[in-house]
């Protein structure tokens, strides 16, 4: 009976009542999520994942601007439907420079995490432009606009200092060259795609993404992020039965 | 609130939980006996659950669980049984050439079946749920094929794709006559009507006259000299009556002008080498070859 008469105290002073809230609540948080933060076992040992090209860290935020995530996941989970279907089950490693992730909860449309180099860059401006024009039964919305407008160079060198304070390993040099990494990669022609290759890796292309080659519009960040979605892990080198990468 | 004795209530004789509000009281009853049991077995099972699964974070890794459990191999044992339902008509695929697929009814069944669903998930997309194709996706149901429709051509573009970048993708680009100014729009304009009169539909006869040298020089080295196409250089046939990007004046027009070309993706790295035998079985049997 005693304890019950400490309860009263909180019952009656609402600040005391919060801060014993916050405490129970966070318990949770501790144990589940803060834990992920210092396991080293968390993200998986991989080959090949990098931080996003400024086009595709646009392309990125755009995603997230129009919502894509509510109705499109980024994860494969480890069952057999899903893998027989979208190819090897995601890794931790693949979204671990990924502020925030992009796993989504539901599924009106199919999980994108692999959709990179699944289709054509023209399918994905003729599907963005006009969904049912290529799957007469989607029910996506047109994003047709995304042609018109041009993609925002301005303020790619901030997001990418942004995603350095969430802890992405941008270097000075890809800081500096932001925004003519960002024009380089949308152009087939350009002279300093190489120099981009060099600092992003050698599977980097650089293409004309939407078909327009007078402007890099927010259709080339777009596609130039899903084209390389899935694609940085190089699983010849990755040990899916190791142990270690046992979940 | 205002705290008052506890006391018991004279009509059900349950103790009060000594609170007021307003002149209202509250009973004090017991929680159900039954709730009180399920809490305190969910209660049991936890620490059950946390003993055999993986359950709680430490310092350098967390606690596996006395049963070992892992959904990463839980998947991977799954999909060797997956192969084991599949059996004959997996390892039949994987020995068999894609001619012999052909030639055995079972085999060929399996194949048909497997290529049907990997076509409906990953090809419909661009070529339509029957293969019809659109404008700018090739129909893959009639006899008309832009790089060769025999087993081994088909099964070739599915593994390496088309202008896809990857190394042995098939390539081929159409100049941009209009655009990159090699041609003049009046130019165009003529070459238009030889290509419409090639398809033998009729054209304005002087136009045709006035690029037949044209054609010659520009067209002919990957069209033929009689519109016939190259399938080794995926030029299309100018006689045929089909029209990837359309038949009318405009479109023709368009096609000289811009030089499209459409890409496949290389599927070679999506797919198993089984998959691909599969899908080019399919495609073979469904198209007009």
């Amino acid at each position: 009976m005693s304890l019950w008469k400490h309860h009263v105290k909180l019952e009656k002073h609402s600040l005391l009542l919060v801060i014993g809230i916050v405490l129970v609540v966070s318990v949770g948080g501790l144990v589940e999520i803060a834990p992920l933060f210092w396991l080293k076992s968390t993200i998986e040992k991989v080959e090949g994942v990098r931080p996003y090209t400024p086009l595709e860290l646009a392309g990125r935020d755009i995603y997230i601007r129009e919502g894509c995530y509510t109705c499109h996941s980024q994860m494969i989970r480890p069952l057999r439907d899903e893998v027989e279907r979208y190819g090897h089950y995601s890794l931790a490693a693949e979204s671990m420079y990924d502020h925030p992730f992009q796993w989504g909860s539901k599924r009106t449309g199919p999980d994108l995490a692999r959709v990179g180099g699944k289709y054509s860059d023209g399918w994905h401006r003729d599907h963005l432009v006009d969904p049912r024009s290529v799957v007469p039964e989607s029910v996506m919305p047109p994003y047709a606009f995304l042609v018109q407008r041009d993609a925002s160079i301005r303020d790619i060198r901030a997001k990418m200092k942004t995603m350095t304070a969430l802890g992405v390993p941008y270097t000075q040099e890809q800081l500096d060259t932001a925004e003519a990494d960002f024009e380089a990669q949308a152009d087939p022609f350009s002279m300093t795609a190489g120099d981009l290759r060099k600092r992003y890796g050698a599977k980097v292309v650089n293409r004309d993404f939407d078909g327009d080659p007078e402007r890099v519009t927010e259709m080339d960040a777009l596609i130039a992020y899903l084209q390389m979605l899935g694609t940085l892990v190089d699983f010849s080198t990755y040990e899916a039965g190791d142990p270690a990468n046992q979940r | 609130m205002s705290e008052h004795e506890r006391e018991t209530d004279a009509i059900s004789g349950v103790e009060t939980t000594g609170h007021e509000w307003d002149g209202i009281r509250e009973l004090d009853n017991p929680l159900p006996r039954w709730w009180l049991w399920v809490f305190w077995a969910c209660v049991v099972f936890a620490i059950g659950y946390w003993v055999a699964f993986p359950a709680w974070p430490g310092v350098n890794s967390y606690t596996q669980g006395l049963l070992g459990s892992s959904d990463r191999r839980d998947v991977a044992s799954a999909l060797v049984e997956l192969d084991k339902v599949r059996g004959a008509g997996a390892a039949g695929l994987k020995n068999a050439s894609l001619q012999q697929i052909e030639q055995d009814p079972e085999l060929q069944a399996y194949a048909l079946t497997l290529g049907q669903s990997v076509f409906g998930d990953n090809c419909a997309t661009c070529h339509g749920a029957g293969g019809a194709g659109a404008k700018g996706y090739p129909n893959l149901r009639d006899d008309i094929w832009l790089w060769g429709g025999t087993l081994d051509d088909i099964a070739f573009t599915l593994k390496h794709g088309i202008r896809s970048g990857e190394p042995e993708a098939r390539i081929s680009m159409m100049p941009a006559f209009g655009r990159d100014k090699m041609l003049t729009p009046v130019q165009v304009q003529d070459m238009t009507e030889y290509v419409v009169a090639l398809s033998g539909r009729p054209a304005d006869r002087p136009a045709v006259d006035r690029s037949r040298q044209l054609y010659a020089d520009q067209c002919a080295s990957c069209h033929g000299v009689d519109g016939k196409g190259d399938q080794a250089q995926g030029a299309p046939n100018l006689t045929d009556g089909e029209w990837l990007y359309g038949s009318d004046r405009g479109a023709i027009n368009g096609q000289i002008h811009n030089g499209r070309g459409g890409v496949m993706p290389a599927w070679g790295g999506r797919f198993s080498p089984e998959t691909i035998k599969a899908l080019a079985v399919y495609i073979h049997a469904n198209s007009g070859q």
